[in-house]
């Protein structure tokens, strides 16, 4: 959806604001600033800077300890491992979707393009249950798996599809919109010229969408580390197994240990940080090749 | 048409598409509605319709409701602010708006719980000043989807917003407009599309949210449980049938969100002038 796409950003506010036509008066813009910035200071900064200051209110040890507890090292490597694999999938996924979409035309290409989308408006609850109802013990698939001894739900796989699920339209939703722009010259240029599909699009697609494709990565990893609801639903909780970090925290916070919550919640913060500041140097990268290409 | 394209792989990335996205997304969808289809009719109206679930309907759409004209409002005040005016911190005021996309639910709700309780920095202060308890009460809900809409409204107006033309503005003062209402009839109405746009994202991410809510909610029944803690509930008491009788609500509300969303975006283009 439109709300996560990469966007280029042009300061304009310079423009408006020496132009009488087109400025409010000083009182009234500093009004709408102060009010802004209190909602954004009440609701963005406030919960971030508290995360770290209960992550560190009982010092550096305490923190440290709570990390390198078996129970939260073995979430932060299911963590990990469900992001290796669901982050790949979808990648390639992303790729071949945006390809046939962007590059040629079908009938149904907006259908299509809709059920893509349709893991992001779906409750991550719902989005969990519906593995449950194929994969479990009454499921369609789970006798079967049960039989040959293998665990879906409950267990790592169930982690990683529900993961898959969630993180689903991310790469390719990033992807669409920008080849559909690019259009299919260069490539068929390319073609003529006598490369081989593989060729034309190792050398000529993949450097136009590098910048779109990173962003949609790092959203796709940002959100697989971090999904909770579905995870929770085929998790099963089994501690030093089937957790992964956002349901450690929740164990750790109901059992009012809230510094170790807050402590493997301040890991999570991090890679939020570190995703926004990815994404804003991608954008800025972005815009200074449109720049280039322009002059 | 694809009989003029000469770039190969059609039928590879379309058939991987399909096959991935049957597998991962179409099937499992489906198991929803085959389940749903072994009770009866009247079975269903039952489950979906008890007292205790109605009370969730109630407070899981009117928070979300709530939360995203909040966001509607706070978010187009913040989109004008990053567009329209210079001031010190923009930019990393503008890279954190997406901390919610980023910051996962789980912690964003212990965060929020840790603030706003009781004896928390911005909980006391509400309780001692207005008497208003925030965690633990329906509040706590609409203040959790306040927090993870926000991004949706800025991020859908603010590159609208950027777009405008500038001589639109010029021209309506220039024929006598003050500047109120060059606001309110010209600039508003080319950014309602897209207002309504992000006021539906942040609808409908908070109609399935769970993560964030459910430390803050309390839980009580009736009082402050959310639909999908109720699938939840049925499903720890292994009821697969109200899980899934109540998941097939919430999945025909997506779906009419999904369409709601996807004819809205169109209608933003179009005023925009942009080819979809």
């Amino acid at each position: 959806m439109a709300a996560t796409a990469l966007h280029l950003h042009s300061d304009l506010a310079g423009r408006y604001e020496s132009n009488p036509a087109t400025r409010e008066s000083a009182w009234v813009k500093w009004t709408v600033i102060g009010v802004s910035l209190t909602f954004f200071a009440l609701f963005i900064l406030l919960p971030l800077f508290i995360v770290f200051y209960e992550a560190l209110r009982k010092g550096w040890e305490a923190y440290v300890v709570a990390l390198v507890e078996p129970d939260a090292l073995s979430s932060i490597k299911l963590t990990l491992l469900a992001a290796a694999i669901s982050v790949p999938l979808n990648l390639v996924f992303g790729i071949a979707a945006a390809w046939a979409i962007a590059k040629f035309e079908f009938r149904g290409k907006s259908f299509l393009i809709t059920l893509i989308d349709l893991p992001f408006s779906i409750s991550p609850v719902v989005a969990g249950l519906i593995y449950v109802l194929v994969f479990g013990r009454t499921g369609w698939l789970g006798p079967w798996f049960i039989e040959n001894d293998m665990k879906i739900v409950f267990a790592v796989p169930g982690i990683i599809l529900a993961t898959i699920f969630v993180t689903f339209p991310f790469i390719a939703r990033e992807l669409i919109p920008l080849m559909e722009a690019q259009g299919r010259d260069e490539e068929e240029a390319s073609t003529v010229l006598g490369a081989s599909g593989w060729q034309t699009f190792w050398y000529v697609t993949l450097p136009n969408i590098k910048w779109a494709l990173l962003y949609g990565v790092i959203l796709c990893n940002a959100r697989a580390m971090g999904e909770f609801g579905a995870v929770s639903v085929v998790s099963g909780h089994i501690r030093g197994e089937t957790n992964t970090m956002p349901l450690h925290i929740e164990i750790a916070y109901n059992e009012y240990k809230f510094s170790a919550a807050f402590a493997v919640a301040s890991l999570l913060a991090i890679l939020a940080l570190v995703t926004l500041v990815l994404k804003t140097f991608i954008e800025w990268r972005a815009t200074q090749t449109l720049k280039r290409s322009k002059t | 048409m694809s009989s003029h394209n000469a770039l190969p792989g059609f039928r590879l990335s379309l058939g991987y598409t399909l096959t991935w996205l049957s597998l991962i997304v179409l099937i499992p969808l489906s198991a929803v509605f085959v389940k749903t289809m072994e009770l009866s009719f009247e079975q269903f109206w039952a489950i979906v319709t008890t007292p205790r679930v109605v009370a969730s309907y109630q407070l899981t759409f009117g928070a979300s409701l709530a939360a995203a004209t909040i966001n509607a409002v706070f978010g187009l005040l913040l989109a004008w602010c990053l567009v329209r005016y210079s001031f010190p911190g923009k930019k990393i005021v503008d890279s954190l708006i997406d901390l919610p996309f980023a910051l996962p639910t789980a912690v964003a709700g212990i965060a929020l719980t840790a603030l706003w309780a009781g004896n928390g920095w911005v909980g006391s202060i509400v309780e001692t000043q207005f008497g208003i308890k925030v965690a633990f009460t329906p509040w706590g809900v609409l203040l959790a989807l306040v927090f993870i809409g926000l991004p949706f409204v800025v991020r859908t107006v603010q590159p609208v917003l950027e777009d405008l033309d500038f001589e639109l503005e010029e021209a309506a003062s220039s024929l006598g407009a003050n500047r109120w209402q060059t606001i309110s009839r010209v600039i508003f109405p080319t950014l309602l599309p897209a207002l309504l746009t992000g006021f539906a994202l942040a609808f409908a991410r908070a109609v399935g949210e769970y993560g964030s809510v459910i430390f803050i909610a309390g839980n009580m029944p009736m009082v402050s449980e959310i639909t999908p803690l109720m699938i939840i509930t049925k499903l720890e008491q292994y009821d697969y049938r109200g899980a899934t009788a109540i998941a097939t609500v919430m999945l025909i509300v997506s779906f009419v969100m999904l369409i709601t969303i996807n004819s809205l975006q169109a209608w933003t283009a179009k005023r925009n002038g942009k080819i979809k």
